[in-house]
């Protein structure tokens, strides 16, 4: 009874972060609209454009090897098992043993660098650029993002995501500077790594200025929706942990009846909802930045990321 | 002491050495004027909490005096400074922001590595303020070292005096004369410097620091 439990509350979690990804991106799609006036798409439009290039043939280049090929699925692949091991709506599921902060990270990592080889697989200029611009992005902002690791490694004393949320939610938590840096560099880290506006703008295909666009530019069909269904993912990978991290309240024990399952599933909702809200607002409020101030912005998350360990270190010690 | 009151106490401090980092990271002279009174504004907070904590009420009047003339007058004053010597608004940093950061980091890891070791015996609350203020003093030098704008040194020097407040009022039982005579002689040294300022734009046409070293016939 019990592994049966186990295992439809982890199927759950996986079908759940599936099934809202798409909706997160057309949530905020429509809250930023709505913000400049404009109509905006309605609220399933990613379902559909997935569903629409499922469809669709795949067009190749002629000189596409089979690593251009295999990409997509290994990326999605990747991003989705990573999703799933972030705890979304109750802690202690099945996997959450796995659910190590470092892993997510090199799962993430790895997703990341097939992506990168596929961009300059076909070997077009944008491939080749947008690969380099990713790489140097993830390059400032994979540091930034380990040491925020270390700091609230520091406080709640583990890796494992299960438990830094039951130390997060609990009341021995009290107030800490280090965590508000660790939140404003997680935030920097996630607006870098989904493509949000400061760093990059994936609703343009302006050659100046794309990263992401460039170099998925040469996919199509299905391997197009399997690589945007990542990327949506991704971005929800990351508002979800953060609602983890420090939002972590309401969540459902390992062993907790299904009602309480279903409470901690509406206030997952409810986080989400507010987490989009707040980036479409920021997103409106910001312009896009130049490529060559991308360090500046990240080299400040590292900052902040780096003092909040500092300043862990001297509340630790006192 | 509760949790709380320390908790609080840490977090206005950990905040001013944040603020110090920001004044790092500005590249615009008016952004950095505004981060200099936001700086100040969180000192006059910080010295608040301790004269709470401490139940000093002495210390509300050094709080007082932090906000009225660091956080409002000083910034007002070297606004109007700016717009009279119609200088140009961008600083010019001798390094990267990017190493100055990472300098910054590696000077608040010093001071906190050597106010930890050297205050053992001493109250939690009085070693945090030390450790903090420390790297504050320190940050305002780097933002003096890193500039070559004789304005944005100036602020630099201002905010080195907010670390000094804030070590004094952590220390407990300092007389309010020393805190009094502190703030007036940095207060006097702003208007010495301020007065300097003119000379040095007469002379030169411009503040920029450099053209006193060519001035004294040094050579880069």
């Amino acid at each position: 009874m019990n592994a049966l439990r186990d295992i439809l509350s982890q199927g759950a979690q996986m079908l759940l972060v599936l099934g809202l990804a798409p909706l997160l991106t057309g949530f905020v799609r429509k809250v930023k609209a709505r913000l400049l006036r404009r109509r905006g798409p309605p609220l399933l439009q990613p379902y559909r454009d997935l569903v629409r290039l499922m469809r669709k043939d795949v067009v190749l280049a002629d000189n596409a090897s089979w690593l251009f090929r295999v990409i997509p699925y290994l990326m999605f692949a990747g991003t989705w098992v990573a999703a799933s091991l972030v705890p979304t709506f109750g802690n202690g599921l099945l996997f959450s043993w796995t659910a190590d902060l470092i892993a997510i990270i090199a799962l993430l990592g790895s997703a990341r660098f097939f992506q990168a080889l596929a961009g300059m697989d076909v070997g077009t200029a944008f491939g080749g650029i947008g690969s380099s611009r990713e790489v140097m992005i993830a390059s400032l902002a994979e540091p930034a993002m380990l040491i925020t690791v270390f700091s609230v490694a520091m406080i709640a004393g583990s890796t494992q995501l299960a438990t830094v949320a039951e130390f997060m939610g609990s009341d021995a938590v009290g107030l800490r500077v280090s965590l508000g840096m660790a939140f404003v560099a997680l935030t920097i880290v996630a607006l870098a790594e989904n493509a949000r506006i400061p760093v990059d703008n994936p609703a343009t295909h302006l050659e100046l200025t794309m990263v992401h666009e460039a170099m998925v530019l040469e996919y199509s069909g299905r391997h197009l929706a399997l690589i945007d269904l990542s990327s949506q993912l991704k971005l929800l990978l990351y508002v979800s942990l953060i609602a983890c991290v420090f939002l972590p309240w309401g969540m459902a024990p390992a062993d907790a009846s299904v009602g309480r399952f279903l409470f901690g599933a509406l206030l997952y909702l409810g986080k989400l909802t507010a987490l989009g809200l707040l980036l479409a607002l920021f997103e409106t409020a910001i312009a896009k930045m130049r490529v060559f101030r991308i360090p500046e912005f990240l080299g400040a998350a590292l900052m902040l990321a780096l003092l909040a360990t500092l300043l862990r270190f001297v509340s630790g010690s006192l | 002491m509760s949790s709380l009151q320390f908790d609080i106490a840490h977090l206005l401090a950990g905040s001013l050495v944040l603020a110090s980092f920001m004044m790092l990271y500005q590249v615009r002279l008016y952004a950095l004027l505004n981060v200099y009174a936001l700086h100040a504004g969180v000192l006059a907070l910080s010295v608040a909490w301790q004269a709470y904590v401490q139940q000093a009420p002495h210390l509300y009047l050094t709080a007082l005096i932090a906000l009225v003339f660091k956080a409002i007058i000083i910034p007002v004053a070297l606004h109007r400074i700016i717009k009279r010597l119609g200088i140009h608004r961008e600083i010019e940093n001798v390094i990267g922001i990017g190493l100055t950061m990472m300098a910054g980091i590696g000077l608040v890891a010093l001071s906190m590595v050597v106010m930890l070791r050297v205050t053992p015996g001493a109250d939690a609350l009085a070693r945090e303020d030390l450790a903090f203020a420390l790297s504050v003093v320190l940050l305002g030098l780097l933002v003096m070292v890193t500039r070559r704008n004789a304005v944005s040194q100036v602020v630099g020097f201002m905010s080195l005096e907010n670390g000094l407040v804030l070590a004094a009022t952590g220390a407990k039982g300092m007389p309010l004369v020393v805190e009094i005579s502190v703030a007036f002689s940095v207060l006097i040294a702003f208007i010495v410097i301020g007065i300097f300022l003119f000379r040095i734009r007469e002379r030169f046409d411009s503040v920029d620091v450099q053209a006193l070293d060519r001035f004294r016939g040094e050579r880069r």
